[in-house]
């Protein structure tokens, strides 16, 4: 076994061997998909006007399962990477590793596989628990499910070089949990997840088209939402296109920001 | 052609960006296969030293070799080809005894069979215990099986046996004993000056940075602080304490009766301790 399939399972391993972070960011968008079907179970339904005049409706459950779907993404890389590469920064893991003959790109390797794997298993848990316990109606086109894979293809990449990168934010391992949870939180608010887009002020909306989970967010309700929700998004239209250009932008300069300031320890004067 | 040395430091100094200077001009160097512990006060730059040389600092001025190599330039086959355990090991992963050091196995490419490293360690009850439920005495046992797990040409250890039993102490170096005769090269730090004594050919002992001996264990601090005391009272009750090469010599000489008589040869703790208070 080399030493990057080794860190994959090892990380895996240990991911799943913590039960906050298990909590915090496997878990937590099932939880809320959850909370949210049963709070609105009698609820009117969602509605929109579809391009016929008619009206068409989605429950709840079906209307905030593409923004959990995205938020996933974002807790699986950003909140669990930025929180365990800090921890492990200041509990001298990384100064362990540093005096090993293991490369820096392993390391990463087994982080961004720890981060595929938990995504992708907890997609489809939340898409099972989803269909199978609340009922929603999953699409069957090809064609959603191709923008699918790609939003969370590139979702996950970004999503990862995000965490990577705010692990430079707390200045210790002990508050790494305060410093980052609160960051993806409010995005999460300003995105579209649990409060419909635009309903939100214009300002707050242009702040939150700046990142990533806007549009990852806005991506998956273009698969799993009927086409007539476009009506309700910023000018009536899904933008994918744009969206993949401010992921991809994220992405690269992400990956610029990391190997420019990433270290094994935090290098003394 | 005599072997070249397995550590070489000359004239290395470290200022951090605070203005403190924690190492002022140390040189010494470390032979292949030798023992070599590194002796001094808390403060004094010896963990510095060490991590300057372990790659993990940088130096102000100086040069400095481990095994050929500058380890101010990061190398993944030089890293190979030593061992650090550092001073702390604060971390506790969620991964057991046996799992962590198969994972660092397959780190290195001369790696030791993992079972019977934690034989050697005297870890067997504990080898599928999560390291997070390790007392602190097993965790520091699980450090020096991950120094020495790539069967390191150089291994450093940085205080290792603070906070052990002295059972475990004993058992340490017994383990270090195995690993010097396979001709691992050791820089040791340590407070324990009974741990230099037992395991180490040569000590340096440093203090305020500065480099105040270099020697065999049995010679650190010349022959004058080893000079054995002759100590005594006299019949009005004075205490007399006297230094000479020869105490039969000098009580043979008393003409007067000598109460409480000792003769007292300096420990290496009582050198030390005059070399260090001297500072």
């Amino acid at each position: 076994m080399n030493s990057a399939t080794s860190r994959i399972s090892y990380e895996i391993r240990s991911y799943f061997r913590a039960p906050d972070a298990v909590f915090f960011t496997f878990l937590f968008p099932i939880i809320m998909l959850a909370l949210f079907s049963v709070a609105f179970a009698d609820a009117d339904p969602i509605r929109a006007v579809a391009g016929n005049g008619r009206p068409i409706s989605v429950d709840y459950a079906t209307y905030y399962l593409p923004g959990l779907v995205a938020t996933g993404i974002l807790l699986s890389g950003t909140q669990s990477l930025g929180v365990d590469i800090a921890t492990e920064r200041s509990d001298g893991t990384l100064k362990r590793l540093g005096g090993t003959p293991l490369p820096v790109l392993s390391y990463f390797v087994g982080k961004i596989g720890m981060v595929l794997v938990t995504t992708i298993v907890q997609t489809a848990l939340l898409l099972g628990i989803a269909s199978l316990v609340f009922g929603v109606d999953l699409p069957t086109a090809a064609s959603n499910w191709g923008v699918f894979a790609g939003v969370m293809v590139l979702g996950i990449a970004t999503s990862c070089v995000l965490g990577i990168a705010i692990s430079a934010l707390p200045r210790e391992g002990r508050r790494a949990t305060a410093t980052i949870v609160p960051i993806v939180l409010v995005l999460q608010f300003i995105s579209g997840v649990y409060l419909p887009f635009t309903q939100l002020p214009d300002w707050l909306q242009n702040v939150a088209s700046v990142f990533p989970l806007r549009w990852m967010a806005s991506g998956m309700r273009s698969v799993f939402l009927p086409d007539a929700f476009a009506s309700a998004e910023p000018g009536g239209a899904w933008h994918l296109a744009l969206g993949t250009l401010v992921l991809v932008a994220w992405l690269v300069g992400g990956t610029v920001a990391c190997a420019l300031t990433f270290r094994w320890n935090r290098k003394d004067a | 052609m005599p072997e070249s040395p397995a550590i070489e430091v000359q004239h290395l100094s470290k200022t951090y960006a605070t203005g403190k200077q924690a190492v002022d001009d140390v040189s010494f160097v470390i032979q292949p296969g030798e023992t070599f512990a590194l002796l001094g006060p808390n403060g004094a730059g010896k963990s510095t030293t060490v991590e300057i040389l372990e790659g993990y600092r940088s130096r102000t001025a100086g040069e400095v070799r481990v095994l050929g190599h500058d380890p101010a330039r990061t190398s993944r086959s030089h890293n190979a080809r030593i061992g650090i355990v550092l001073q702390t090991s604060a971390e506790s992963p969620n991964v057991t005894v046996a799992e962590q050091l198969h994972h660092f196995a397959t780190l290195y490419p001369k790696h030791r069979s993992v079972d019977d490293l934690i034989a050697a360690v005297g870890l067997t009850a504990q080898r599928n215990t999560r390291i997070a439920r390790l007392s602190g005495g097993q965790r520091r046992r699980v450090d020096v099986a991950l120094g020495i797990i790539g069967r390191p040409e150089v291994l450093f250890l940085d205080e290792p046996t603070t906070g052990f039993d002295p059972e475990a102490r004993r058992q340490f170096w017994d383990l270090l004993r195995q690993v010097q005769s396979e001709g691992t090269t050791i820089l040791l730090t340590t407070h324990y000056l009974d741990e230099a004594a037992q395991l180490a050919d040569r000590a340096a002992v440093i203090a305020d940075g500065k480099l105040l001996d270099i020697a065999p264990i049995d010679e650190i601090g010349g022959t004058a602080a080893r000079t054995p005391r002759v100590r005594w009272r006299d019949d009005a009750g004075d205490l007399h304490d006297e230094r000479t090469t020869d105490p039969t010599a000098l009580v043979r000489s008393s003409t007067t009766a000598m109460h409480d008589l000792e003769v007292i040869r300096p420990s290496l703790e009582d050198v030390y301790l005059g070399m260090v208070g001297q500072q």
